[in-house]
Formats: C-alpha cells, sequence, structure tokens
C-alpha cells in the first residue's frame, strides 16, 4: 500500500472513532435535556452521567487528531479548506467551545442550571450539522479557484438540497448511535426502566436514519454523479450496512442482546462511512485536491506513521484500561464505586 | 482593516486566552501529584484533601483550556492557511504527537477524576497522576517545539524557483536551534505561575484570618517550590537571551532598544526612547548588562538594530514588556526567598499580613508574567510569521469576513471567562476545607476548635 492510502485509511478510522463516541456525547446531551424537560431526568440521567464523565474530553481529542494528522499528512488541504471554510468552521468551533465548557460548567461545578443544560443539549445536534458541511463541501461545487484565490459560495450551500440531507442524515445518525448505545449501557446497569425509555428513543429514530441514507444517495447522484457512480462500484458495502441496520433494528425490537445490537450499529455505520470514504477517492476536494499530489513529503509522511503506531502502544492499553474500569466493570455501571 | 490586521488580533486574543488555562493545565497537576503523594507518605489528611480540592478546581479550567485550544488549532488553518500549507510540511509531527499527548493525558484525567476511592490501595490512585503530568507536560514541549520552529526554522531546504521546501528532516525541525531555551523556559514558567496560582489562594485565606493547618502546609508546600522553580525559570531565561543573541539578534535588540553594534553593552531598563534620534531618556542602566545577557560576557559584542534592514525592525514597545516580565521575575524569587527565610528563621513571622498581600498578588502577577512574555517573544519575531522565511502579511487568509468572526469570538471569550470565574467561585464558597476535612471525619470538630 502506498503512504498516502495509509495516510487517509489512518485518518478515516479516526474520522469513524469520532462519529461513534462523538455521536454518543452528542445524543446523550441531547436526550438529557430532553428527558429534563419532560420531567423524566430521574429516569435516564444517572445513566448519561456515569458514562460520559470520564470519557467527554477523550472525544474532543478524536476531532483534533483527525484535524491535526489531515493537515499533516496532506498539507494542500490546510490552504483550500482553511480559506473556505472560515465561516462554517468558526461557528463549528464556537459551538464546540459552548459546549465542551458548558459539559464541565454544569458537570464539575455545583448545580445544575438549565440554560447549561439547554446550551450542551442543543449545541450537540448543530455541531454535527455544521461539521457535516465539511463533507458536503468536499464534493465539489461549492469551492472554485478563479485567478488563484479560493473563493467559497455559501450560497450554493445553503440553497443545495444534498447540502441538507447531509445535515438531515448526521443528526438522526447521531440520535440513533446514542439511543441504541444507551440502551445497550442502562441494560448492563440493570437500570430497567431507563432501558424501556431509550429503547423507545432508539426505536423511534430508526427509520428517519434510513430515511436521511436514501435521502443523501439520491442528492448525492444529482450533485455529484462521478463519486455516486463509484459508490455503486461498492454497493455491497452499503447493502452489508442495511443488513446489519436491521439486524440491530430485530434486536432493540425484540429487547435481546442489546450489546450485540449496538455492535450491528457500528458495523452498519462503519459499512457506510467507509463505503462513502473509498468511493469519494482519489479526490479530497473535488476535483481541486488528488489526493497524491496533497501528500506531503515522504519523509514526513512516514515519520507520521511511525509516530502513530509508537502512540497507537501508548494509547490502546491506556484505552483498554479506561473502558476496563468504566464501561465493563459492572459495579461502576451499575452506580456503586465513586468518589469525587 | 484588512484580514491580515484581523487574523492577527483574533491569533493575539485565542493564544493570550488560551494560555492563562493551557498554564494552569500544564503546571496544577505537578502539584495535585506532589500533594497527594506526600499525603499517602506522610498520612496526613490536609495533603490528601488539598490533591482532591485543586483537582476540582482543575478540571473546570482544563475544559476551558481543551476547548480554546482546539480553537488555536483549527485557527492556524483557518487565518493562516499559506503558513499550514508550507509549515505543514515541515512541522506537523510534533503537532501530531500532541495530539497523542492530549490523549493520553485525557484518558488519565478521566480515570483520575472518578478513581479517588476505587483502588484497594490508594498508591495506584496517585500512580494515575504520573501519566497527566507526563501527557500535559509533553504537549507544552511539542507545541513550543512548533513555535520554536517559527523562530528559528530547521530541517529542510528551500527550492528556490518554487519556493517549495525540499528534503525534509522532521526530527531536525523538532530540535531547532530554539526548541532547548525555549521549551526548558516555557516548561518552567508553567510549574511556577500554576505554584504562585495555588499559594496565592492560600495567602487569601490566611489573610481572611483562616487559620488551620491546612492553609499553611499549602502555602510552605507552594513556596518551597516556587522558590526552586523561580530560580530555574530566570536560569532558563537567562540561556533564552544567550539563544537570541546568536540567533534572533533583531529580536533582542528591539528588546533592549539596542541600535549600535558594540562591545561592553549595557541592559537597559524602563526609560523613553526618541524615535528619531534613538536616544533613551529616563533609564535606569546596568553596565555590562546585556553583555552578559546576551553572551556571558562583559567583553561580548552584540548586534545593534542598526545592522539591521529597516523594514526587519521588530516592534520597539517590547522593551516595555519584556523589562516588566524580568521584574516580576525577580520579584517571583523575591518573595518566595523571604518566606523562607522568615520561616527558617525562628524569630521570624512568615504568616505577616504584608507578606501575605505580597504573595496573593504574585499569583495574579505571574500570569501577567507569562503574558507578557510571549508577547516578547511572538511581537519580537515580526514581520515574520516564520523567520526569515515567510512574512506575515503573506500567510494571512484572503477571506474579508475575519472582522466579524473576531467579534465573535471576542464575545465568546468574554462570556467564557465570566462563567468559569463564577462556576469557580460558587464551587468553593462556603465549602471551606475545615468543613470538608469534618464532613469526610478526617478530622473531628476538637481538633479543629484546638488548631
Ligand atoms: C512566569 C513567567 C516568566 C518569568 C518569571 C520569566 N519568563 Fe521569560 N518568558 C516566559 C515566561 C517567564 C514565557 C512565557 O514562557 C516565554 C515566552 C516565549 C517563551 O519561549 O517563553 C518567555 C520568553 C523569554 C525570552 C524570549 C525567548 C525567545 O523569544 O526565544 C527571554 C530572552 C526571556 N524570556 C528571558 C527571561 C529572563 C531573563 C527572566 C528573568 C527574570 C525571565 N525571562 C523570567
Ligand atoms: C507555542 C506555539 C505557538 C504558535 C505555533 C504560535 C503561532 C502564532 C501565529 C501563527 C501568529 C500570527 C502571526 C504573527 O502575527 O506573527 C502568532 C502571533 C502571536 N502569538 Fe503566537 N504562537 C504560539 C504561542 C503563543 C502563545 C502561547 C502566546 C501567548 C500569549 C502567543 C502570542 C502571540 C501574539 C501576541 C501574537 C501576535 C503578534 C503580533 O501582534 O504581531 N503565541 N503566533
Ligand atoms: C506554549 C503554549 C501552549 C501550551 C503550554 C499549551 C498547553 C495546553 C494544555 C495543557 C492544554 C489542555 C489539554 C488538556 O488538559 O487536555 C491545551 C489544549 C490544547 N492546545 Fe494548547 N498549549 C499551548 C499553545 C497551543 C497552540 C499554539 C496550539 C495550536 C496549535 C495549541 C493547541 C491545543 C489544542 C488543539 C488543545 C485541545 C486538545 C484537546 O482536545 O484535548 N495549544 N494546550
Amino acid at each position: 500500500m502506498n503512504l498516502a492510502y495509509i495516510g487517509i485509511t489512518v485518518l478515516w478510522l479516526f474520522a469513524y472513532g469520532y462519529l461513534i463516541i462523538a455521536s454518543i456525547d452528542f445524543g446523550a446531551g441531547f436526550f438529557s435535556y430532553y428527558s429534563m424537560l419532560t420531567r423524566k431526568e430521574h429516569v435516564v440521567n444517572r445513566i448519561i452521567e456515569r458514562y460520559l464523565s470520564p470519557v467527554w474530553e477523550v472525544t474532543n481529542v478524536f476531532l483534533i487528531f483527525f484535524i491535526v494528522g489531515f493537515i499533516g499528512f496532506f498539507p494542500d488541504t490546510a490552504y483550500y479548506y482553511g480559506t473556505a471554510l472560515l465561516i462554517p468552521g468558526s461557528i463549528a468551533l464556537i459551538l464546540l467551545t459552548i459546549r465542551g465548557s458548558f459539559y464541565a460548567f454544569a458537570n464539575y461545578g455545583v448545580r445544575k442550571n438549565k440554560i447549561y443544560m439547554f446550551l450542551y443539549g442543543m449545541t450537540g445536534l448543530f455541531i454535527p450539522a455544521s461539521l457535516s458541511t465539511g463533507l458536503t463541501i468536499s464534493e465539489g461545487g461549492f469551492i472554485t479557484k478563479e485567478a488563484g484565490t479560493v473563493l467559497f459560495h455559501p450560497d450554493r450551500l445553503f440553497g443545495s438540497l444534498y447540502s441538507w440531507s447531509v445535515v438531515f442524515l448526521a443528526i438522526v445518525s447521531i440520535l440513533y448511535i446514542s439511543a441504541s448505545f444507551l440502551t445497550y449501557y442502562a441494560d448492563r446497569a440493570h437500570d430497567f426502566p431507563a432501558r424501556q425509555q431509550l429503547r423507545t428513543y432508539a426505536l423511534a429514530w430508526s427509520m428517519p436514519t434510513i430515511l436521511a441514507s436514501l435521502l443523501v444517495f439520491w442528492g448525492l447522484s444529482m450533485h455529484n454523479p462521478t463519486h455516486f457512480a463509484r459508490a455503486l462500484d461498492y454497493a455491497w458495502m452499503f447493502a452489508a450496512s442495511l443488513v446489519c441496520f436491521l439486524g440491530s433494528l430485530y434486536l432493540i425490537w425484540k429487547q435481546k442482546k442489546f450489546g450485540i445490537a449496538f455492535l450491528l450499529v457500528m458495523f452498519q455505520f462503519a459499512f457506510a462511512f467507509f463505503g462513502y470514504g473509498i468511493s469519494h477517492l482519489p479526490y479530497l476536494l473535488y476535483p481541486y485536491i488528488h489526493i497524491r499530489d496533497a501528500l506531503t513529503h515522504t519523509s514526513m509522511g512516514w515519520a507520521l506513521v511511525a509516530a502513530f503506531i509508537a502512540g497507537l502502544f501508548l494509547l490502546v492499553p491506556a484505552i483498554v484500561l479506561l473502558l476496563r474500569l468504566f464501561l465493563f466493570n459492572a459495579e461502576y455501571v451499575k452506580g456503586g464505586k465513586e468518589g469525587k | 482593516m484588512d484580514s491580515v490586521i484581523w487574523s492577527r488580533l483574533l491569533t493575539t486574543e485565542t493564544l493570550a486566552f488560551h494560555i492563562i488555562f493551557a498554564t494552569i493545565g500544564v503546571g496544577v497537576p505537578v502539584f495535585i501529584s506532589i500533594a497527594e503523594g506526600l499525603g499517602l507518605l506522610k498520612k496526613d489528611p490536609h495533603y490528601l484533601l488539598m490533591a482532591r480540592r485543586w483537582t476540582r478546581g482543575f478540571v473546570i479550567t482544563v475544559a476551558v483550556g481543551v476547548v480554546t485550544g482546539t480553537c488555536i488549532g483549527v485557527m492556524l488553518s483557518l487565518l493562516w492557511p499559506q503558513f499550514m500549507q508550507l509549515a505543514g510540511n515541515v512541522i506537523s509531527l510534533p503537532l501530531f504527537m500532541e495530539t497523542f499527548a492530549f490523549f493520553f493525558e485525557a484518558i488519565f484525567l478521566g480515570i483520575y477524576l472518578y478513581t479517588w476511592d476505587r483502588f484497594k490501595k490508594p498508591i495506584y490512585h496517585w500512580l494515575t497522576s504520573i501519566p497527566i503530568i507526563i501527557g500535559s507536560t509533553f504537549s507544552a514541549v511539542f507545541i513550543t517545539m512548533v513555535n520554536s520552529f517559527m523562530n528559528t526554522p530547521a530541517g529542510f531546504t528551500i527550492d528556490k524557483p518554487s519556493g517549495k521546501f525540499t528534503s525534509i528532516d522532521p526530527i531536525a525541525a523538532m530540535f531547532n536551534p530554539a526548541t532547548p531555551t525555549k521549551v526548558a523556559h516555557v516548561v518552567s514558567s508553567a510549574y511556577l505561575a500554576s505554584g504562585f496560582l495555588l499559594a496565592s489562594i492560600a495567602a487569601y485565606f490566611i489573610l481572611r484570618g483562616r487559620n488551620h493547618e491546612y492553609f499553611k502546609k499549602a502555602l510552605k508546600l507552594t513556596m518551597i517550590a516556587g522558590f526552586a522553580l523561580s530560580l530555574l525559570t530566570i536560569l532558563a531565561g537567562d540561556f533564552s537571551g544567550k539563544f537570541l543573541a546568536k540567533y534572533q539578534p533583531a529580536k533582542l535588540a528591539a528588546m533592549e532598544w539596542h541600535f549600535e553594534t558594540k562591545k561592553e553593552a549595557p541592559l537597559i531598563v524602563g526609560g523613553i526612547l526618541d524615535k528619531d534620534t534613538h536616544e533613551v531618556k529616563y533609564s535606569f542602566k546596568i553596565p555590562y548588562g546585556l553583555s552578559i545577557l546576551g553572551l556571558g560576557s562583559p567583553e561580548g559584542k552584540i548586534t545593534g538594530l542598526q545592522d539591521i534592514p529597516k523594514d526587519q525592525w521588530p516592534p520597539l514597545f517590547i522593551h516595555y514588556t519584556f523589562d516588566m516580565k524580568v521584574t516580576i521575575g525577580f520579584y517571583l524569587a523575591a518573595i518566595a526567598t523571604l518566606f523562607l527565610l522568615l520561616w527558617w528563621w525562628k524569630r521570624g513571622n512568615e504568616w505577616h499580613p504584608w507578606l501575605m498581600r505580597g504573595i496573593l498578588l504574585a499569583g495574579p502577577l505571574s500570569f501577567v508574567a507569562i503574558e507578557l512574555g510571549w508577547i516578547t517573544a511572538e511581537v519580537g519575531r515580526q514581520p515574520w510569521i516564520i523567520q526569515g522565511i515567510m512574512r506575515v502579511q503573506h500567510a494571512a487568509t484572503s477571506s474579508n469576513q475575519v472582522g466579524l468572526i473576531f467579534v465573535l469570538f471576542t464575545i465568546l471569550y468574554c462570556l467564557l471567562a465570566v462563567i468559569c470565574t463564577t462556576v469557580l467561585y460558587r464551587l468553593f464558597k462556603g465549602k471551606g476545607p475545615e468543613k470538608e476535612l469534618i464532613e469526610r471525619k478526617w478530622e473531628s470538630d476538637v481538633e479543629v476548635v484546638n488548631s
């Protein structure tokens, strides 16, 4: 495999990691706010807090990792995307800032505050919406290069059906991923009322997720037919995604094996996300940045790969420890051990 | 105003805000770890509680550090796309490694926060503080390497016609000439400022008449550390001066209003500059001072601004920011020394209210010093974004909407500053350590009355 493809694979893996754990986080924020409004917070909030409190910072690092790595491997993207994404990027940053800090203020501070909870809950829906525009823009048509300067056309972005379908997909997927994970977590905690409640959320968001994916396909076929045609070459991946979806839906419906159900959800998104990614190549920004032209110098590229491997030796044990202490520790999940 | 000015303002504002929380993020874990370690070693609940209370405040500030850091990380590409495109080829390795350091820290911080009473042996909990220190200190080391590269770029050659970097050596870029002194000074000053911040909180309560042993132990601990760290920081600062004399003479000359290249150069403190004649009035001169700072000997020959093309002169106001910082540096060393002397001297009263006031002031001052130090270093690099290679105005985004973004972020930072302070205030208000020791049954009421 050549360097450019190793690089993009690593980065895409991290983007996928972010997709899953950030979705859990974003959705959880929304559900806790929603359940506060509907006065059901006593049912689900404890579950959500126990999972989220130790891991929120880790979530953020996934995003940073992706961005820094992307610019490291493909410095030219900094130029194009940097120039084009000033406004959407800044808006995403402001939302991320509000969310991260208000999470800490609400949870590590003294008391719950409705406004903090609101900001924390709602930003979780808007962040993915604004981040997903990055993917939309990469399809081309929203950035043009004229007389040596890069121009961004927000009017086209706001007027595009494809762009809105991606936003819609981002929001509903988040709620679906999050609800199916939290159902599993509540099940492990033997918190049955919470499980029931979260299971309803999962079921409620399953159909919109599929609908939104179809809409995105349709939008893509009109917006970037080349990419769509390539996606059809990988149709089996999208079919596998659908099968996983049906499997997870069945299990959640039948209230069986919530762990497997969540794994299937992860596979559903993995297939779709990687299918999307592979068919997107060789362009990082259609039609301006071709993956091979954008690659950094080989010495730097290999240095990054080496750093990445060394880093994994450090991180994987640490993450395993984190998961064993918090996610797979039955006593912690049930609420036995703590201490602040 | 054009996009260059706005981009500079926004970068400055974000960095100046981030650096406060970053400094706390680098330094405070060290003190938390020392306190918990001492508590376990001496079986002293006061130190254990100190570690818990410091941690509780720390997580709030870390959160702000993380989000503002995320902002800079992304903004570097949004505001300086040409810079990132060029420098990204050479310097992305330490940036990338920094994210690993964060990762490491974030994971163990999560563990540390939620496992106070979970391990059978408390020492295991203390052990999880070590990776936090490693993670945060290394993130400072890596990011400082990036900044060093901007000052003394290394590890590549330039292809003349295209202006592109070729034959890249990422390791040489990381260990560029500025790295050793910068890293040493940045890390030691972060520890120093955090120590004085914690000391200043303890001094505040002692001034308010709270005389529980807890506060005294906190102050003694932070003052011992503060003393050692202030000497280290001054030493590292002195090395930074020597580095500048060799590699960035324009910056040093601007910092010192040194116009004529000469030997036996005096160090000018304060004063007012006549812009046309370059005469300095009302200043305090330390004979041979600059030669010693720059080259370690009174004979040293220091390059003056006259030997540097005028369009490459940095703004001359950094003379004041530098002088103020050095003054603060000596103030910090002096006050810590005074405290230790009075403590050591049996008849001295190290809890004298005036000394407490001095220490109370030292906390905020040490953060002012950090800001001033960065302003000196960054403005002193002007007009370059990468010294000698790329000028700031060629690096900025061409977008004309940066002004709007600047306004939005200004509002955001103001809000964050206010809310963060209120949250911290509420967290500790009316919940003194005295009360908490009793609640935790680590100390009975009787003891408190007696102490
Ligand atoms: C508590 C903070 C603090 C204190 C007390 C000092 N410094 Fe400092 N100084 C910094 C915090 C700092 C800093 C924030 O960490 C800087 C900014 C950029 C850098 O590399 O470190 C810095 C930069 C900096 C530079 C510029 C380095 C460069 O641009 O490469 C010099 C020459 C000095 N310092 C010298 C000193 C001296 C002689 C001090 C003696 C008292 C001193 N500093 C105390
Ligand atoms: C450690 C890594 C750092 C990097 C990579 C970095 C990068 C930059 C960049 C890209 C600019 C804009 C170009 C310019 O105006 O020269 C800049 C300017 C500036 N930075 Fe840094 N910076 C770093 C650290 C800091 C810190 C921690 C501060 C703390 C306050 C700081 C203060 C400033 C200031 C004041 C300016 C504006 C200079 C001016 O007014 O022209 N920098 N820096
Ligand atoms: C020398 C000056 C700086 C120091 C000492 C420093 C240190 C820190 C620290 C301690 C944190 C908190 C991380 C945590 O607790 O997890 C942080 C966050 C962060 N900083 Fe800075 N920083 C500096 C300047 C910069 C600059 C110039 C950049 C931009 C490239 C930057 C990028 C970041 C990012 C992306 C984060 C958030 C990481 C996360 O998501 O956990 N920092 N920094």
